[in-house]
């Protein structure tokens, strides 16, 4: 029910893209990660929502517009567990967790001030790794050096 | 880095490798099959060094950076075998300082070279060049990231001075924290079932995600502070330099500076095959006394690098 009430909350689509269950303070991040700061397209955002999964949460809605799945994969940086999902005519035809890429290219820059891509115009690229405590990192194909979650700044 | 890791198949000497017309940037490019290709290809190197292989060959040499060892042993390799070197020894002698960028100082000098060998102060750098060459990148060292041809040059000499790389006891002593050589080194040896002895002060310790490695490969390290207490088990005893502005409290450095220098004394009981290596070069680390000692190798350890570029070059260029 609750979640029905935050459905409420920030208006439905009818056609779409959902990013549902953000953990709370990284919904903006999500926003900037997806470029919604210049689409065109209506978006509804809310944050610190009602969740009976996760006690708070972030949403967001992009009426008409569907992400390839390299460009959604990417929230999973900020955003371990938000699900996407996909609206057609008011059905959901798609529901699922988000999981991450393989690799991240162009999106994350490199936390070492000394990496070439730092110093030239070189686009980043990054391997997605887990530790041995199960922590999710990025390794620079050019540096070599690994970086933790918290160190990640967009581009 | 997976690759590093992935089952390696049981080594046959002189088995063609896949090494030719490929950068060398980092150690784990190579499998263990592509090592032990390279060094055996420079024993004969070392028996006759004088194979006039690079007639008519072209070697580009970029230093942007001062390189003493590294950039006279790479030339060295090239005339030794008949080749031409071209290139700078300093950013200052070239258009880098009028601004140009790395991409277009590569795509120029791969027109004029058959192969290219670099030396460039930005992590990643020589990654990043030899996917815009169209010639073969040796790596010769890019910032504080990767100097292949370093650890290959440290495994021949192990190899040379033990009969194997397999199962040795490698001390390493001195900054394992910020050493790019010991990283390489134990990145390396993982491939040959070494054990790891990390001797150094606290807030030098070989970084855990190096560490990783070892324990990833199922073998084992152990960690010392204590420099004597290990000596006199090892083959391989791996001096580094220990930078004074490596430590953020200069009392710290005072405390230990001297903790972790080898004086003549120290090897009295070590093993009869016990080799000193240092990548060099070296500050009061190893004390002068012990250069006189057959155990101390590492000014022919330097010499190797002669021997192990030329037969990494004539790998690459598909001469041998």
């Amino acid at each position: 029910m609750k979640n029905k009430r935050t459905e409420l909350i920030v208006s439905a689509i009818s056609n779409g893209t959902v990013i549902d269950h953000i953990e709370v303070g990284n919904t903006f991040r999500v926003f900037k990660i997806l470029g919604l700061e210049n689409t065109k397209h209506q978006v509804y955002f809310g944050t610190n929502l009602s969740s009976s999964k996760y006690g708070k949460k972030g949403i967001i809605k992009i009426s008409d517009k569907f992400f390839e799945d390299e460009d959604i994969s990417k929230v999973a940086l900020v955003a371990p567990s938000a699900t996407l999902i996909e609206i057609r005519d008011y059905e959901v035809v798609r529901k699922e967790n988000i999981k991450l890429p393989q690799t991240i290219e162009k999106t994350v820059k490199c936390f070492n001030p000394k990496c070439v891509t730092n110093n030239q115009q070189v686009p980043t690229r990054f391997k997605v790794i887990t530790d041995h405590h199960g922590s999710m990192k990025l390794w620079c194909h050019y540096c070599e050096k690994t970086m933790d979650k918290g160190s990640i700044e967009f581009l | 880095m997976a690759v590093f890791f992935l089952p390696i198949p049981i080594i046959k000497r002189y088995t063609m490798s896949n090494i030719k017309g490929k950068s060398l940037i980092s150690i784990t490019d190579y499998s263990k099959e592509d090592i032990l290709h390279i060094l055996d290809i420079a024993e004969g190197f070392e028996k006759d060094q004088r194979q006039k292989l690079l007639d008519q060959y072209v070697i580009a040499s970029l230093f942007f950076e001062p390189s003493t060892r590294t950039r006279l042993s790479f030339e060295s390799a090239v005339q030794y075998m008949g080749g031409s070197i071209i290139g700078f020894a300093s950013a200052d002698t070239s258009s880098v300082r009028k601004g140009e960028s790395l991409k277009d100082t590569i795509l120029t000098v791969s027109n004029y070279s058959d192969l290219i060998v670099m030396r460039n102060p930005l992590d990643g750098s020589a990654r990043y060049a030899s996917e815009v060459a169209s010639v073969p990148i040796i790596n010769a060292g890019d910032g504080a990231n990767q100097h292949p041809t370093q650890c290959l040059l440290d495994l021949y000499s192990i190899r040379k001075t033990q009969g194997s790389l397999e199962n040795i006891n490698i001390a390493l002593v001195g900054d394992l924290k910020y050493g790019r050589t010991v990283h390489s080194l134990v990145q390396a040896l993982t491939l040959f079932n070494a054990t790891f002895h990390l001797v150094s002060p606290e807030s030098l310790k070989l970084p855990s995600s190096v560490k990783k490695w070892i324990l990833d490969a199922n073998l084992k390290y152990h960690q010392y502070t204590d420099f004597k207490s290990v000596i006199n088990e090892m083959d391989i005893i791996y001096m580094t330099r220990i930078q004074g502005e490596r430590f953020p409290d200069p009392l710290e450095y005072e405390k230990v500076k001297n903790s972790f220098i080898l004086d003549n004394s120290m090897l009295e009981d070590s093993k009869p095959n016990l080799r000193i290596l240092h990548p060099l070069p070296r500050v009061n680390e190893i004390s002068e006394d012990v250069d006189d000692n057959p155990k101390a190798y590492y000014f022919q350890q330097a010499r190797n690098g002669v021997y192990v570029r030329q037969a990494l070059i004539a790998a690459i260029l598909g001469l041998k």
